[in-house]
């Protein structure tokens, strides 16, 4: 009798994991499909894919890679180093000023101390967006449309960035530590930059990865400071593509111009995802 | 009481936090000032002239709410489209992340390969919106390979045209807002449950509770604080949807304005006519919404 009984509920056991297992392999080939599909097209020629619907692929990958590298309208090799440009130097400056913003903000007393921590927090919900009209308005009364500065310095104030480097600190900084430093002679840039950085690494590594692929993929802002062909940032060129004439397209330039704006974060994700999926965690939810 | 004074190092403080303040005031803050400036002014191009600023009061205003007002569409029907578009992909979103979420951490079903299927189910929340948009406008438009295999297969008499109907428009922006955020969810709603005491699931078992009773006794009344953190800001998200309505219609919101969302609307205003007394208005409107929604998570947070 108790023997049946458990060898029910190991029957029910293994049913429930197989539809599990089923459910979560469907959710993964969902979201591969629509990947693989733009791969498999950014392989096949314009008559190809005219052909119709394939899963194989094509063997012209070369060639559609070679003309969405040359095209004569959308200039992709200088929409990524664009892109780079702005993605890399947004990365850096956040990373490091929120830190060191964290750092004035945790490790010195003065008056404003708090006040400024919780403003901080109280701006940090507000959508870029609302600050877009002024920032477009300022931005074409003092000539700095088609500037990528414009679009990077901004970056050195982070609300989310500096919210997440003060946990950090709070929970790896010994204030002793900055005190034994003292101690021995550091200046007070010095022991940022050569001790608590260090420390901070792995907090640095995750938001500058955030920040990287947020900034790569940001379309908004840039969309409307930059319409110079040799400023523009790899997301509008993607948007140009929608906006020409579809039906005169090569197809297989098409997918492979988008499969070129993907890949520079899928690389990155592919090498890191391990560390990336932890901070998706770190800094939002406090357990 | 050491003699020792000790020295002050206060002004450190205020030196290590200038710059981010100094960049907030001038691209941030001054920004938000004079867009809530220009929302009281009629301030736009036409053409080669430039209209205003003239002072006009809460009028921009009253033209965002009022209906057929010089043929503006009042701003409730995108206010409405993007909260639509938000729930059609919010609800299977939090539906499915709930139950991944549930897997991932029952011990009863011990499932392998997690890090696989994170990694997987993730990935999309990281591929740039525009270009995933521009992908599913390509695979769903009347001659992409949707179609083909539609057409192909017999299973339509002819092309369906997906991108000129309201249902099928947003069911693909749902869609790909579901794809996008899953993955995300999950992750946070899994932490938020792996932050339960193991022993209370412990003892609730020995007790003979059924994982349902376990889920709605135990699972969610302690998840809640997180559930209504990652919900709202969700939400707040929603609220700022645009790369994947603005690529897929070409700005244009097809059909007739459905799929226009808040900051598409925004938008409009900020090309051509650079009419920054409308914009500022929408602008504000954002802003004021999200307040409301963050004092809100705030709450929550603080509750805990």
């Amino acid at each position: 009798m108790q023997k049946d009984l458990n060898k029910s509920a190991e029957i029910k056991l293994w049913i429930s994991r197989i539809v599990v297992y089923a459910i979560l392999i469907f959710l993964a080939f969902l979201c591969l499909f629509f990947f693989y599909l733009m791969i498999i097209n950014s392989s096949r020629s314009n008559a190809q894919l005219k052909e119709g619907f394939t899963v194989i692929p094509g063997g012209h990958f070369l060639d559609n890679f070679y003309n969405a590298w040359h095209d004569g309208d959308i200039n992709i090799p200088v929409g990524m180093k664009n892109s780079f440009i702005v993605a890399a130097a947004s990365a850096v400056l956040t990373t490091y000023f929120s830190a060191m913003t964290a750092y004035g903000v945790y490790v010195y007393n003065f008056r404003l101390k708090h006040f400024v921590h919780i403003f901080i927090l109280a701006i940090m919900m507000i959508p870029s967006q609302v600050s877009a009209v002024g920032f477009i308005q300022l931005a074409f009364q003092y000539n700095l449309t088609n500037k990528l500065w414009v679009l990077f310095v901004p970056s050195i104030a982070a609300p989310v960035v500096y919210f997440y480097m003060y946990q950090y600190l709070q929970a790896t900084l010994p204030l002793e530590m900055v005190e034994a430093a003292r101690i021995d002679g550091s200046s007070e840039f010095r022991i940022f930059n050569r001790i608590v950085l260090p420390i901070m690494k792995p907090a640095i590594a995750v938001q500058m990865i955030f920040s990287f692929v947020g900034s790569w993929n940001n379309y908004f802002m840039p969309s409307l400071l930059l319409n110079a062909a040799d400023k523009k940032t790899v997301p509008i060129m993607i948007a140009q593509l929608r906006s020409a004439d579809y039906s005169k397209f090569d197809m297989g330039k098409v997918y492979m111009l988008m499969l070129m704006a993907i890949l520079p974060v899928m690389i990155i994700y592919i090498i890191l995802s391990k560390s990336i999926i932890k901070g998706v965690t770190s800094g939002s939810v406090k357990g | 009481m050491p003699k020792k004074k000790s020295i002050s190092y206060a002004k450190w403080g205020y030196i290590f936090i200038a710059p981010f303040f100094l960049v907030y005031i001038i691209f941030t803050l001054y920004p938000q000032i004079l867009t809530v400036y220009n929302s009281f002014f009629e301030y736009y191009r036409d053409g080669l002239t430039i209209v205003g600023p003239n002072f006009v009061g809460l009028k921009n205003y009253q033209t965002l709410f009022q209906a057929n007002n010089a043929g503006y569409v009042p701003i409730i029907k995108f206010l409405g489209n993007t909260l639509w578009l938000w729930i059609i992909g919010a609800v299977p979103q939090f539906t499915v992340a709930m139950l991944l979420a549930l897997f991932f951490t029952s011990t009863r079903l011990n499932i392998k390969g997690q890090q696989f299927f994170k990694t997987v189910i993730y990935m999309p929340n990281l591929i740039m919106a525009s270009a995933f948009s521009m992908l599913f406008f390509a695979l769903f438009s009347q001659v992409g390979p949707i179609n083909q295999l539609l057409v192909a297969n017999g299973w339509a008499s002819q092309p369906i045209n997906f991108l000129g109907m309201r249902v099928t428009v947003q069911t693909l922006i749902g869609i790909m807002n579901f794809l996008m955020w899953f993955g995300n969810t999950t992750i946070l709603l899994m932490a938020g449950i792996q932050s339960i005491d193991e022993a209370l699931f412990e003892s609730a078992r020995l007790d003979g509770s059924t994982s349902t009773q376990v889920f709605f006794h135990i699972t969610m009344p302690l998840l809640m604080p997180i559930f209504i953190y990652v919900f709202i800001t969700s939400m707040i998200g929603g609220i700022q949807m645009f790369d994947v309505p603005q690529v897929l219609t070409n700005g244009y919101g097809i059909p007739d304005n459905t799929s226009t969302t808040l900051i598409m609307y925004l938008n409009n205003f900020l090309g051509i006519s650079k009419n920054y007394g409308m914009a500022g208005a929408v602008s504000v409107l954002l802003f004021v919404i999200t307040a409301v929604l963050s004092s809100i998570v705030f709450k929550t947070i603080n509750k805990k």
